[in-house]
């Protein structure tokens, strides 16, 4: 019941996490910064809108946006939100986590290259490079705190982590696991410091660039999916943290959605006083990710 | 067996049917059919062997009383054996549309004489149980692949490439012949359950020779050289042949010597493991750096090749620690990768063949577009390209799930004992991640370039979706992929002959709750696939449904307004890896060659880049030619007389006389 709430919550709600970002960065830009519901409306917006394709696309430019979004819905099943158990656990499952959402970046990924642009090309080309080492990283990141858990699933990791534990043995290596999914949340979801989402320059974006030929409910599907990759990984992360261990269903739901608010100010407040990191340093800055879930598992294993 | 025996043999003489008089094309008819009648018997024969749990056995007199005509059918190598058949028909199928229209040729004729006796020996191979008769059909299986690669021998690169072929792969042969003689232990017993494995140094040697025989013929890096030449020389067939199937029989060698031993060393595990994470990171670098798409597909069996090594580690560290679990994984997992890999990887090299003979290439920058133009095999070649990327709900996604949870039973199984053997199964689920992430890049590059955009070249605008028989095959194999995948809950409990063949020694009621427990795991991923089809048909409905009444434009792709773009201009197979190929640099050693303008106004400018393989150029061509250097010292003892070599042999025979008495 609580799984399928959070779900539902997840479904509903996901399009606001930009929404709060956009609003942290505005304020501390000094403006006053779009609504809140600015993403819903623009949803709503672009579905009302017909569409534009390419004389070069294929069918299948037109199948990314759905498959990309099929993915992710069918990712969010299986993560854990506010204390409860997710709609799909067992042991194994964060595997097929991650390769549903591989699923749908190698969609996204052909539906660049499906409009023969160079600069889609070149968003696609950087997309799989980053994708390439932020795999590694996050499922090291999960295998070592499944493996001091001896859980290897996504809820049962969350069940047995706790921001208590940051101050036991394993604390050092949680905290370590915490800051490396941090940066998987911001390279994943392509924000600053790896990928800038409000830029209009064509050379210099990763994620908004590949999407450029999109339109009308194709571009719609493509921002929905989108904002539940934020959440998606923000609740992974609340999870990790997991501030206040079992709860009941109202105080659980209440709690991951306040953990939701933080981390979206958090971004805010990093896209606000940091610049774009120079694309030849992007890799390094995921590789500091990969090279802190190593160390976590040395110390996990020590 | 009989039936067993008459459908091998019905393979073995459906070669010698395309020499019947005539025209050739009846000839080749009936060779073909004879060849699927043949497989389809055989394939009936393995029915109670992989489901009954039955075990087959010949033994008859043969040279001597130790080397016997001993064939072993059990369900391990009934599980090898599938592929071999299905591949080996599907190829047929292909490669009688794949290749010119001239029956009549003698080149032709013998073509697919040696295929058919490939398929027969392969066959041979799987089932022999005396070592003389496994290295006597190991070599014919060689021997005729070597012809085979050899069909457009008129080209220098075709021959040298079957000349790199034939020397890494006689190199394993004599190795294995070594391997076999320290195996036969004291009494001289060549079957293979009479094999006894030595203590000591001797033990070490016969893992060593192996590693390197088997590994030979497997692709395993360092020993792969002649997989990237071999593979893009044979005719497309020939290569799914050869990567799909023939490399397994060098991963089925390693299993049967492994399972010879109840409780292998670790550091045996511990080597493959490495070896395998070796070849799966390096084997898809070079992929993603090659502009062929053969030479890419064959990299990418390397990286293959090396999951299935992966999971053959953990498989033989389960039965060192006597961890079910491990070893079911791990075994399991690179059983099943052998049964997926044979799959895609023969659907992908049936795709690079039809690609070649719509287009006239294999180069990914003169290609693009295809996608609309052969819709058939564009669509073939997408689903082989996920499976392969182990993307669920495809097979690919199954057995790599299996290793990578191996890998985490062997972290659990460490945890707290031994910190080396922990960071080892970290070690594995890393390679198995930055794997996952690398064929992602490699696959989308090589289905992106190649079937999307706009063709880079004349051959690639006007091509056109080829016949029935080519793009038939693949669609079976593409239905298998999926088949596989949706499959795996039914498939890994009806597995539990393979595994009692392989572990024998783990008590049954042990294996059977272990299998249930991953039949539950697997009945979890098809829920999870199922989920993902089910929101794929509400995202598409709702998709639909918005644009329903809705204007539908088309214009030309954005270029920033840009009036006059050109095909040239798109992102090409070297320019979409390139972050990645730089990030990889001392790995990989790509050489560019640049010739950039100087002046103030545009000129001719180009640039060239390449990987050549480092291990080839580096280590193996060296070595030859010192080895060449040495062996010109010796050759007044190749005088050409044959009196002299008579003398020769006369000569050894006395002094193996005088060194027994």
């Amino acid at each position: 019941m609580t799984s399928l709430l959070s779900f539902i919550l997840a479904l509903t709600t996901a399009p606001l996490i930009p929404g709060i970002i956009n609003r942290i960065k505005a304020v501390s830009a000094g403006r006053q910064g779009p609504p809140l519901l600015q993403n819903y409306y623009d949803l709503a917006k672009l579905m009302k809108k017909g569409v534009v394709y390419s004389h070069t696309t294929t069918w299948l430019f037109k199948a990314s946006p759905v498959i990309q979004c099929a993915a992710a819905c069918a990712a969010l099943l299986i993560v854990p939100f506010g204390g409860g158990a997710a709609l799909l656990h067992f042991k194994g499952d964060l595997l097929l986590f991650a390769y549903l959402l591989a699923m749908g970046r190698f969609f996204l990924v052909l539906g660049a290259l499906d409009t023969g642009s160079s600069f889609e090309g070149m968003g696609a080309s950087r997309e799989v490079l980053i994708s390439a080492l932020t795999e590694p990283a996050f499922l090291l990141g999960f295998t070592a705190l499944a493996s001091f858990t001896g859980r290897f699933s996504l809820t049962g990791i969350c069940h047995s982590v706790s921001f208590l534990s940051l101050f036991e043995s394993a604390g050092t290596a949680t905290l370590l696991i915490v800051v490396a999914m941090m940066l998987v949340f911001l390279t994943e979801n392509a924000r600053i410091p790896v990928d800038d989402p409000n830029t209009h320059l064509e050379l210099t974006m990763v994620h908004e660039v590949m999407v450029l030929d999109h339109s009308g409910p194709d571009l719609a599907l493509i921002e929905y999916t989108a904002a539940l990759k934020l959440w998606i990984y923000g609740a992974l992360l609340i999870g990790i943290v997991n501030p206040a261990g079992r709860h009941t269903l109202a105080m659980g739901l209440l709690i991951g959605l306040a953990g939701m608010a933080v981390i979206a100010i958090l971004t805010g407040f990093i896209e606000s006083i940091m610049a774009r990191l120079p694309w030849v340093r992007v890799p390094q800055l995921i590789a500091s990710a990969l090279v802190l879930s190593i160390l976590a598992s040395i110390i996990v294993g020590w | 067996m009989t039936l067993f025996l008459w459908g091998i043999t019905i393979i073995f003489i459906s070669g010698f049917l395309v020499f019947l008089p005539g025209r050739g094309k009846a000839a080749a008819m009936i060779s073909q059919t004879a060849l699927i009648a043949g497989s389809l018997l055989t394939a009936v024969a393995l029915y109670p062997v992989l489901i009954q749990d039955q075990v087959l056995h010949i033994s008859l007199q043969w040279m001597t009383p130790e080397i016997r005509f001993a064939l072993h059918l059990d369900a391990l190598s009934a599980l090898f054996i599938l592929p071999v058949l299905l591949v080996g028909v599907l190829g047929r199928i292909y490669g009688s549309r794949y290749l010119p229209a001239e029956w009549h040729a003698m080149r032709q004729k013998n073509h697919w004489f040696f295929y058919h006796l490939l398929t027969a020996a392969m066959v041979l191979v799987l089932t022999a149980w005396n070592a003389v008769l496994f290295l006597i059909a190991w070599e014919v299986m060689t021997v005729a692949s070597f012809f085979l690669v050899l069909y457009h021998g008129e080209a220098p690169s075709v021959r040298r490439a079957g000349w790199i072929y034939l020397a890494a792969t006689q190199v394993g042969t004599a190795l294995l012949i070594m391997m076999f003689i320290l195996l036969s232990g004291p009494s001289g017993a060549m079957d293979f359950d009479q094999l006894v494995m030595p203590a000591g140094i001797h033990g070490t040697l016969v893992f060593l020779f192996m590693l390197v025989g088997f590994g030979a013929k497997a692709g395993l890096i360092p020993f792969h050289i002649w997989l990237p030449e071999a593979h893009p020389a044979a005719p497309s067939h020939v290569s799914a042949l050869m990567s799909g199937v023939m490399i397994k029989t060098g991963i089925f060698g390693i299993i049967r010597i492994i399972t010879l031993l109840q409780t292998p060393p670790a550091w045996w595990g511990w080597v493959l493991v490495g070896i395998g994470a070796l070849s799966g990171v390096q084997g898809l670098l070079y992929a993603m750096a090659q502009h062929d798409l053969k030479r890419l597909l064959a990299y990418c069996s390397v990286e293959n090749i090396g999951i299935i090594t992966l999971g053959l580690g953990i498989g033989t560290l389960g039965l060192n620690q006597a961890s079910t679990l491990m070893a079911i994984l791990g075994f399991g997992g690179a059983v099943w990768h052998m049964l997926n890999h044979a799959l895609f990887k023969s659907l992908l090299f049936f795709g690079a063949g039809s690609i070649q003979h719509a287009t006239g290439s294999l180069q990914m920058d003169q290609l693009g577009g295809l996608l609309k133009r052969m819709p058939r095999t564009g669509i073939t070649f997408l689903i082989g390209a996920a499976a392969i990327s182990a993307l669920p709900p495809f097979n690919g996604f199954i057995s790599e799930l299996l290793i990578y949870r191996g890998a985490f039973e062997s972290i659990l199984h460490f945890v707290n004992r031994s910190l080396p053997h922990q960071m080892g199964g970290l070690l594995i689920m890393g390679a198995l991640a930055l794997m996952g992430g690398l064929a992602l890049a490699v696959f989308t590059k090589a289905f992106g370039i190649i079937f999307l955009g706009e063709p880079r070249s004349e051959g690639a605008s006007k091509a056109r979706e080829n016949a029935p028989q080519m793009w038939g095959p693949m669609a079976a194999l593409a239905l298998g992929c999926m088949a596989l995948g949706f499959a795996s809950p039914w498939l890994i409990k009806a597995a539990l002959p393979v595994f009692k063949t392989l572990l024998p020694t783990f008590q049954q009621d042990i294996l059977l709750a272990e299998l249930l427990e991953l039949q539950e795991m697997l009945f979890y991923i098809l829920w999870g696939s199922l989920a993902f089809i089910g929101f794929l048909i509400l995202a598409g409905a709702l998709r639909w449904l918005l644009l329903r009444g809705k204007t539908v434009q088309q214009a030309p792709t954005w270029g920033c307004a840009y009036s006059a773009p050109k095909p040239k201009m798109q992102y090409s197979a070297s320019s979409f890896t390139q972050p990645l190929v730089r990030l990889f640099k001392t790995l990989l050693r790509t050489r560019s060659h640049v010739h950039s303008p100087l002046s103030y106004f545009p000129t001719k400018a180009d640039l060239h880049t390449h990987t050549p393989d480092l291990f080839l150029e580096s280590v193996y061509a060296p070595l030859m030619q010192w080895i060449q250097r040495l062996t010109d010292r010796m050759r007044w003892v190749q005088e050409g007389r044959i009196q002299l070599y008579i003398l020769y042999i006369a000569l050894t025979l006395l002094f193996l006389f005088i060194w027994k008495l």
